[in-house]
């Protein structure tokens, strides 16, 4: 079992540079250089050269790749924004503390939400336990979720004047973007989670319980329900992109000061520093979650666990 | 005597998807949801289709800066947005823009992703090893970080944003084309289409991809309204089409600082989007059902 | 006079869904003796494993019915318990064994887990070590060592898997145990094997058995009793010399008779029956038979037969009918 998580979290390695890559790949796509972002558009062009040649511009594409995960693994230096001309590095970390902070509890939510319904659908299927829920994620699946957040802002912010609507001074901060986050995955594990139940609960190994003389409870509680998670780990898993385009969404739309929104307004400002390094952290726990989601799912399933513990037979 | 032997055999390949399809097209009848949808989508279509006629594209782009923030109206069926403009209009043309890009954009990931999955699968070895570990690190991009990356190197435009939603959304389909393809060339009828003397083009074309058909489809039209609502949020991030281009997105965005004083605004696009993304839902659920009926009951 | 454990009489089973009504069960009446072995033999479709679920009364919810009938055991008919006293019934009195062993074990519990389980489920008053000696034991007894007990099924072939499954059915030493084509889904080599368990395990612990299976070899080599089902009924019955050494056969069990290849035959031809099953949701009227069927008379499209019983041997068709043949002289003559 430790070899496989070794090997795993070795993995993550070569996961990471070949994100870094692509994303460098991407952006190399960019029309204009760095000089000239950083002087000005009036600046001669003579100094622009010069600034470009001392920030290694006009390296082949593989050598600034290379020295640019030096600089970031050995100095822990992200360059310098062509915007507001600060340390990348140091203007980005708080915000990637509170990003981190929201996916996190969008995650939590949403499963611990998601997924005892779904899970209650399936076993109580046709009831009003299923129908109401059901529709209800239907619907809400048609909703993006910055229309969903601006819902909750008309309603709660505005007409009832219930919670703030910007900033995150306090918990009350955080409710309604967390609800904007989770709601969307909410709804879409609520479906899997269901279908995933009812799946399992037609397989034999069911029917055997049964006639084993198990009653009712036990069938669904202990045959069936181990065995419908396991693909529900690994949709939480999947779910976590959808939640950080959430979580993009929602720092915009409540003026959340987190690593989404720099992005995306950085964008209009053509401060590529910002944006690469953005881009790659975000990208570097999506990779760790789905990692940790990976492990616990070999730990739970005993056909994977088993092909890398002794066995015997 | 070789055309003769796969003439024939593309006559059967057909006649068969023809009642096959009849029968499709009885069980998706079958589903109120989905025909309901299929009604609603249908309605949307032509509306836009007819956009032109129905309400002239300047009014969705003139400005009137007198007629500003007017509520809805005769004169101005979803009112008017903060530069005068009349809502119903850019509903609309911002209806045709999403819904061009985003029925473009799924066949084009449809496609490009279908391609992969059948390469991968049918030559199997390196090809395959090396097709899906690239998948593996890309898909460890979170799509919007990839999105915003490829705008802002490309800047927004329609092209551009193709190209995003393309290749956010192709790798859904490869590795379910491979897995299709995996399993359906150990069946025995390939077997005796390669002792036949049918290349690997001519098998993936003519055996594998029908039968992976049901499978792609219904994949495929449930990806069409997550690419409208992914589509909305970028030009609510103001990731879309650049102005004054209308998009459902970038009217909700406008709308933000409005929503107090004049919430039609909010309404209109908001209504759009879920209608738009509700009928296509459920004519894809319609589909799912009507493709594999052992999945409902 | 043997004790009779499982008495069946005009039992119908339908399935019933949004678009149709599946005839499955069509009016059948069964016997079991205790300590005997019946064999029900039918092609797939026949509705054999219906009957078998319907005895534990384990039909899909939504979809399976019981219409009528009486399935008594011991006595008691089942269909009239409680689920909770009918609970008490599936695995300790009476047990099941299915098809397919690759997917009838839960993969994610270990052997010994289940097997306990099936033990648990009857004895509540048994401490731990008690509970993991029968284990051992039931491991045993079918061939498995049982340090074993700690792997999972997938680490197990098809016919050691289905040897764990037979150790569940008869952990509670069930007076009854229905087998349903228990080793249709294995190797053949394996299939001699476990066959020999069952056989075995059956002598030894005096089970009486429902045996259900399309192969007619294993009925000759297992069962004392046999019952050919077509098209949800019993076409013909009787013991098992009855059905392989009498004279008189119903035409279905003629033709599944010779279909089987026959090595020492110089035939050239298998001769299969011709045609299909019957659709149990568009049963044909008078002999489900008849459209197959190489002695149909005109009265065999019009009446259904009823069962006739010559002896321990029973047919259900208008041929053995003394007085419809009688009556069919007649018109010959008179002609």
């Amino acid at each position: 079992m430790y070899r496989y998580i070794a090997k795993r979290v070795l993995f993550l390695i070569p996961t990471v540079l070949g994100v870094i890559f692509i994303i460098f790949l991407v952006m190399s796509f960019t029309p204009g250089d760095p000089a000239r972002a950083l002087l000005g558009v009036s600046a001669p062009q003579a100094d622009v050269d010069a600034l470009n040649h001392e920030l290694g511009y006009d390296l082949p594409f593989i050598q600034k790749y290379f020295n640019y995960i030096k600089r970031m693994i050995i100095e822990r230096d992200f360059g310098t924004s062509y915007f507001t001309k600060q340390s990348v590095f140091d203007e980005i970390w708080p915000r990637y503390i509170i990003t981190i902070k929201l996916a996190l509890m969008g995650i939590i939510i949403s499963t611990a939400i998601g997924v005892p319904l779904g899970i209650l659908a399936a076993v109580k299927q046709y009831s009003l336990w299923d129908t109401i829920p059901s529709i209800l994620a239907f619907f809400i699946a048609a909703i993006p979720s910055f229309v969903l957040g601006m819902l909750l802002l008309f309603i709660f912010s505005l007409k009832l004047n219930l919670l703030p609507s910007y900033g995150i001074n306090s918990f009350a901060h955080y409710i309604m973007p967390a609800l904007a986050i989770s709601i969307p995955p909410a709804a879409q594990q609520l479906r899997f989670t269901k279908s995933s139940m009812l799946e399992t609960i037609r397989q034999d190994y069911v029917r055997t319980a049964r006639a084993k003389g198990a009653a009712e409870n036990i069938v669904i509680w202990k045959h069936a329900l181990k065995n419908a998670l396991l693909p529900v780990i690994t949709n939480i898993g999947m779910s976590f992109g959808v939640l950080i385009a959430g979580a993009v969404v929602a720092e915009k739309l409540f003026s959340i000061p987190g690593i989404g929104s720099l992005i995306v307004d950085r964008i209009t400002y053509k401060d590529e520093p910002v944006i690469i390094a953005g881009t790659i952290l975000i990208a570097v726990v999506f990779t760790v979650v789905m990692l940790i989601v990976d492990l616990i799912y070999a730990y739970i399933d005993p056909r994977i666990r088993a092909k890398y513990t002794r066995t015997k037979g | 005597m070789e055309t003769t032997i796969m003439d024939n055999h593309k006559d059967k390949v057909l006649f068969h998807k023809e009642s096959q399809i009849k029968e499709i097209w009885r069980r998706f009848k079958k589903s109120k949801g989905a025909v309901i949808g299929l009604i609603m989508l249908g309605v949307i279509l032509i509306v836009l289709i007819f956009a032109d006629v129905i309400a002239p594209y300047e009014t969705a782009t003139k400005q009137n800066l007198a007629n500003k923030l007017q509520e809805p109206s005769n004169e101005h069926w979803f009112g008017t947005d903060s530069y005068g403009r009349d809502v119903f209009a850019r509903t609309i043309h911002g209806g045709r823009t999403s819904i061009s890009i985003s029925i473009l954009a799924t066949m084009a990931s449809c496609i490009v992703g279908s391609t992969l999955g059948a390469i991968a699968g049918y030559f199997g070895g390196k090809v395959d090893s090396i097709i899906m570990r690239s998948l593996d690190i890309f898909m460890s991009v979170p799509d919007i970080l990839f999105t915003m990356a490829v705008v802002f190197a490309m800047g927004a435009s329609f092209t551009t944003l193709l190209v995003a939603l393309t290749l956010a959304y192709f790798t859904n389909y490869v590795r379910l084309v491979r897995s299709q393809v995996l399993t359906l060339s150990e069946q025995d009828y390939v077997e005796a289409a390669r002792a036949g003397g049918a290349g690997g083009a001519r098998i993936i074309l003519s055996h594998i991809l029908p039968n992976a058909m049901g499978v792609i489809i219904v994949n495929l039209t449930l990806n069409v309204s997550k690419i409208v609502l992914y589509e909305s949020t970028l030009s609510f991030l103001g990731l879309g089409m650049p102005p004054p281009a209308p998009a459902w997105g970038l009217m909700l965005s406008e709308a933000r600082e409005f929503m107090r004083t004049a919430p039609h605004l909010l309404f209109f696009p908001a209504m759009a989007i879920v209608l738009t993304a509700c009928s296509v839902n459920l004519i894809g659920d319609g589909m799912r059902d009507a493709l594999d009926p052992h999945l409902k009951s | 006079m043997n004790e009779i454990i499982l008495d069946i009489k005009d039992l119908e089973v339908i399935y019933k869904t949004d678009l149709e009504t599946v005839k499955a069960v069509n009016s059948i009446d069964l016997k079991i003796d205790k300590g005997k072995t019946l064999g029900l033999v039918g092609e797939t479709g026949a509705g054999k494993t219906t009957t078998a679920l319907s005895i534990l009364r384990l039909l899909p919810g939504n979809t399976g019915r019981i219409l009528n009938g009486h399935i008594k055991y011991s006595g008691t008919n089942l269909l009239e318990l409680e689920e909770t006293e009918m609970r008490k019934m599936r695995g300790d009195k009476i047990a099941m064994v299915f098809q397919d062993p690759m997917t009838s074990l839960n993969p994610v519990m270990t052997v010994g887990e289940q097997i306990a389980e099936a033990i648990t489920l009857h004895n509540d008053n048994l401490s731990k070590e008690e509970v993991e000696k029968r284990v051992d034991e039931k491991l045993t007894m079918v061939g498995i060592v049982p340090s074993r007990k700690v792997e999972y099924p997938h680490q197990f072939s098809g016919g050691m898997k289905q040897r764990v499954v037979i150790a569940m059915a008869l952990a509670c030493e069930p007076e009854l145990l229905i087998a349903d084509e228990p080793t249709t889904a294995l190797d053949v080599t394996i299939q001699a094997q476990v066959l020999m368990m069952i056989k075995e395990l059956r002598d030894r612990l005096g089970t009486s058995m429902l045996m259900i299976t399309h192969d007619l070899g294993i009925v000759a080599k297992i069962c004392d009793d046999v019952a050919v089902m077509y098209a949800g009924e019993i076409a013909e019955s009787g013991t098992v010399e009855d059905i392989f050494l009498g004279e008189k056969h119903h035409p279905y069990t003629e033709g599944l008779f010779g279909s089987i290849p026959n090595l020492s035959s110089r035939a050239n031809r298998l001769t299969p029956i011709p045609g299909l099953m019957p659709d149990p949701t568009n049963l044909p009227e008078g002999c489900f038979f008849h459209p197959r069927c190489k002695y149909k008379m005109d009265i065999c499209e019009r009446i259904h037969p009823e069962s006739i019983a010559k002896g321990t041997h029973t047919l259900r068709c208008h041929l053995f009918d003394d007085k419809i043949m009688a009556d069919k002289m007649e018109v010959n003559t008179n002609e």
